[in-house]
């Protein structure tokens, strides 16, 4: 709990105050089952596809992804986790601290690589993991799976399976958990 | 946090800090490819008027493990012979934009002297007799590692406390930690005043043995020693020496720790040093993690608390900037 809410808070200060509820727990698990069948469905099956959640926000998602692509197709595919804050290019533009240790006990050479995130917006973390997951080997190809794209991006890169599609202002913020979405507003103390 | 020189800069919070982050660090050594580009274009340099093997070459590593340019400073082949101050030295380095000087000196004191003369980082690896405070890391995050917390833990510190800077460093440490510190060495081995130090103190190795959770064996450091303080070398052994007898009366998971350079067959027997229970080669391989650890938070990390601009680490992170154009319906 306390990681999230540092997550929530910005660096600057500040408190998150939800607004709208975007998606509910059951929307939630619906695009999940669907973004399970739509990996399936773009590799042919998932006989050489791995699952790497981003820490932190992305590792809960990636789970779930696994347990649906175990109903989906019967196949139980690797899950790792990456956490990318020694590749981010703010570093000493700001504190960046890692969240969570990397733990991706398998090789990923040859395999296709599903990064699971919840929230793309700027796009600078996907970088920084693309960056990132070289150092674990060359894989065949990698795709990103986020829960939701709330826009602004500044490089381009862009998702192969959207939970949802959120257009926001550049100062909303958006809180993905397990019991939904939740869009809201950053109200300094 | 500007510079690494005593361990009571860090104090509890500190630690827990850096130790965490050793954790990452870990896992970043154990990869195929050791080495990630977060500090990449900083400069760190090793400072060094005393010998060191271990320390300078595990703070270099780290560096390179960060992807940051090392410089090393030997004063051997240095314009030292010639008479240069260390304040000329240390000016002369910084003029070459360097971000880090780690600094290892007889004297105590000069890396606070060295920060006061430069705008670089200064990380304390190893002043006199006074501290050495990479060392107490590497050794706590060590214990930490094996036993889970030092919290309650009794560790020994035993030998040649006096001229070791290793001691002073681990004591602070230890404590702050929750571990209970009990130094064993002979009278002439102890500093002059304990005044302050939260730790207790035993003349007899024997008595306090079966009780340790960690024993800690300090260097003879002859070299520093300008006077008999010990009887002889072999009577030194008999009675604070980790000796094959000795090791057979510890506890089954006690940790048998040193800092190096060992001198086998004094401090330490061949036997005790090889045992399952010493973690003295393990305190080498945490020491490259503990160091890009402290680089890293000395070199990685911003101005506190100013967001970067226009940038959010995953969506959650976002500055007051306001952009109000509509997003198409799908990428």
């Amino acid at each position: 709990m306390a990681e999230r809410e540092r997550a929530l808070t910005p660096p600057g200060g500040g408190v998150f105050v939800p607004r709208t509820t975007v998606m509910d727990g059951a929307d939630l698990r619906r695009a999940v089952t669907r973004i399970a069948h739509e990996i399936v469905e773009r590799n042919h099956g998932l006989e050489r596809v791995a699952l790497v959640g981003l820490q932190t926000g992305g590792v809960p998602l990636a789970h779930r992804l696994h347990e649906a692509l175990l109903n989906v197709d019967a196949t139980d595919v690797e899950v790792g986790t990456i956490d990318v804050a020694f590749y981010r290019d703010d570093i000493g533009l700001r504190p960046v601290l890692p969240e969570e240790v990397t733990d991706i006990p398998f090789d990923l050479t040859g395999l296709t690589v599903v990064l699971v995130d919840d929230v793309l917006f700027t796009g600078r973390t996907v970088r920084a993991a693309l960056n990132a997951l070289n150092d674990y080997g060359r894989p065949h190809a990698v795709q990103l799976a986020v829960m939701i794209d709330r826009g602004h991006r500044q490089l381009p890169i862009r998702p192969d399976y959207v939970g949802k599609n959120l257009p926001t202002r550049f100062d909303e913020q958006v809180d993905v958990s397990s019991d939904g979405v939740v869009l809201g507003d950053v109200v300094q103390k | 946090m500007k510079h690494l020189l005593s361990v009571a800069d860090l104090g509890r919070e500190g630690i827990d800090e850096v130790l965490r982050l050793t954790d990452n660090f870990v896992e970043v050594s154990q990869r195929a490819i050791p080495k990630v580009p977060t500090l990449r274009g900083k400069t760190v340099v090793s400072l060094f008027y005393e010998d060191s093997t271990r320390t300078r070459l595990s703070f270099e590593t780290a560096a390179k493990r960060l992807s940051a340019d090392t410089m090393t400073f030997t004063v051997g082949s240095s314009s030292v012979s010639k008479g240069e101050s260390l304040r000329d030295t240390v000016e002369t380095i910084s003029a070459m934009g360097v971000d880090a000087i780690v600094v290892r000196h007889k004297s105590a004191g000069v890396p606070w002297r060295i920060a006061a003369w430069t705008d670089a980082s200064v990380v304390n690896g190893g002043d006199g007799w006074h501290e050495h405070p990479t060392q107490a890391l590497l050794d706590a995050y060590t214990i930490q590692s094996r036993r889970g917390s030092l919290n309650g833990l009794r560790v020994a510190i035993v030998g040649d406390v006096k001229h070791s800077r290793v001691a002073r460093s681990d004591v602070l440490a230890f404590s702050l930690l929750g571990a209970e510190v009990v130094l064993v060495a002979p009278p002439t081995l102890l500093p002059p005043s304990l005044d302050g130090w939260p730790v207790s103190v035993a003349a007899d190795l024997d008595s306090v043995l079966p009780s340790l959770d960690v024993v800690y064996l300090l260097r003879l450091q002859q070299e520093r020693m300008t006077e008999a303080l010990i009887p002889s070398l072999r009577e030194y052994r008999t009675g604070w020496g980790l000796t094959g007898d000795r090791l057979a009366r510890l506890g089954s998971d006690t940790l048998v720790m040193h800092p190096g350079p060992m001198n086998r067959g004094v401090e330490i027997d061949a036997d005790a040093a090889g045992d399952a229970r010493s973690v003295i080669t393990t305190q080498v391989a945490n020491g490259v993690a503990v160091r890009m650890a402290v680089l890293y938070l000395l070199l990685g990390a911003g101005p506190p608390g100013e967001p970067s601009a226009g940038d959010g680490a995953s969506g959650a992170l976002a500055p007051a900037e306001i952009e109000t154009a509509p997003e198409p319906a799908r990428a």
